[in-house]
């Protein structure tokens, strides 16, 4: 019953059978980003105040979604890493920082764009906005700690324990920066967006999302793969993808 | 079981207390830190005090987290630390030892001292209670989350700045409450409420920093 999970062990097993499964994952990707980008930008209809400047929704909703999720990917792994010592967590651990990170950036970017026409600001010092600074803060330290170390194994177990403590800290620190938000609310800037999202708005968005979800696991793949080659340069295994490639 | 925790607890004050000078260090920082603010920004008594719960706040923080860097670097190099890790006590509770130590040395005279830099910078005085029973109890969750960035960066070459990159997203929560406790009584709003909290975030750190830093140290003893 156990064996897919210690298979996933080793990252033989595991770059053999993400090749088989990149195709399908890749296509998979383009496809819903595709729909999405045109059903959104193209043929959705405009918000009735902020006419279509709210169209960037459909990048920054998902971006900040994966942003948190990717939070999450990165400390089990790292966890599953520390406690079954499994090579592939590590790398996967590994890879999803930067690509947290990015996501990250890009909700902040993406929101700041959108804040400008909406309230008249790019900053505003609002309760989420200041959580996904925070994110970004974290996703950060943890990329520090990884490359300052030159073991890679002291690297992982390091970040692997600080991607913990900080998955713990997360609520507590959200929590607080929404408390700190309510204390001191701006009266000029009102956060409530329309409550209900009309369906021609909300069908294209879920379609990102999924778009987005796919795309976050394609990019991880292949982070994770290369990651492989690299540490596996060794191993007589990647000699021989490496001779096949090159014939 | 206590024993390792008594026998590292009088190690560390009494090699604190042999090197006085070290001791005194973080408290001139927040003394100096605090007398720029005025100089930079605005003599001003009405605007001081205005800003005086945040900065206090902030400038201990800094304080505390200048301080942290050295918690296990003297035990790296002379290898007590590797000592520490394989012996048959808990580590936990020999961490716990170091880090009650550092807040004893750093963390309490940092709280002392806050009343009298609030006068300086024209504190209101209801101020003064909630600033320094969060700075009791802030000053503690400080040193314990600290330790943990302390723990990681111990057997790096240049682990200084990155210690304040790793933990200062984490010492947000105690700045917030800590900060808006002062606030709200210099408002007269209760302050029980981020009192009760620091106490909360003091409990839970308590409970799962030193257990954290311990499996840091480990990291960093094999790495």
């Amino acid at each position: 019953m156990w064996q897919w999970f210690h298979r996933l062990g080793s990252p033989r097993w595991f770059y053999q059978a993400s090749g088989k499964w990149l195709p399908w994952l890749a296509g998979i990707t383009f496809v819903l980003l595709l729909i999405g980008l045109m059903w959104g930008l193209g043929f959705a209809p405009r918000d009735a105040k902020q006419g279509n400047s709210f169209r960037i929704i459909y990048i920054h909703v998902p971006a900040s979604f994966l942003a948190l999720a990717g939070y999450y990917v990165m400390a089990i792994a790292g966890a599953v890493g520390l406690i079954w010592k499994m090579k592939l967590a590590d790398m996967v651990m590994k890879s999803a920082a930067p690509l947290g990170a990015a996501l990250t950036f890009v909700a902040l970017i993406t929101g700041a764009i959108w804040g400008k026409p909406t309230w008249g600001t790019y900053w505003v010092w609002d309760a989420r906005i200041t959580s996904m600074l925070v994110l970004l803060f974290l996703y950060m330290g943890v990329m520090a700690l990884q490359h300052s170390y030159t073991s890679v194994d002291a690297a992982n177990r390091a970040s692997a324990v600080l991607s913990l403590v900080g998955m713990v800290n997360i609520p507590i620190i959200y929590k607080s920066v929404d408390w700190w938000y309510t204390l001191h609310q701006p009266a000029t800037i009102k956060f409530t967006e329309a409550p209900t999202m009309h369906p021609d708005m909300f069908h294209p968005l879920l379609v990102m999302i999924a778009g987005f979800y796919c795309f976050y696991a394609l990019v991880l793949i292949l982070n994770t793969r290369s990651e492989i080659l690299h540490r596996e340069r060794r191993s007589s295994w990647v000699k021989d993808i490496v001779l096949q490639n090159q014939r | 079981m206590g024993y390792g925790f008594v026998a590292i607890l009088r190690r560390d004050l009494l090699l604190a207390f042999r090197n006085r000078g070290e001791i005194a260090n973080p408290v001139i920082f927040f003394f100096i830190v605090v007398t720029l603010i005025p100089l930079g920004l605005t003599p001003e008594a009405s605007r001081l005090a205005e800003i005086a719960p945040g900065i206090l706040w902030v400038m201990a923080l800094l304080a505390s987290l200048l301080s942290v860097e050295g918690l296990f670097h003297s035990d790296y190099r002379d290898g007590t630390l590797e000592q520490l890790v394989i012996s048959p006590q808990p580590l936990y509770l020999m961490v716990l030892a170091k880090i009650l130590a550092h807040w004893l040395i750093t963390g309490l005279p940092l709280t002392l001292l806050a009343p009298l830099l609030g006068m300086m910078l024209s504190l209101p005085t209801a101020g003064y209670l909630p600033l320094v029973l969060g700075l009791l109890m802030g000053t503690a969750v400080l040193s314990l989350l600290g330790a943990i960035g302390a723990g990681l960066t111990v057997a790096l070459r240049k682990g200084g700045l990155l210690l304040s990159l790793i933990v200062m997203p984490l010492y947000m929560p105690v700045l917030i409450f800590g900060a808006s406790a002062v606030q709200r009584s210099v408002d007269g709003f209760s302050v029980q409420g981020p009192l009760a909290v620091m106490g909360a975030l003091l409990a839970f750190s308590l409970l799962i920093a030193p257990f954290a830093t311990a499996g840091a140290l480990r990291v960093s003893m094999h790495g």
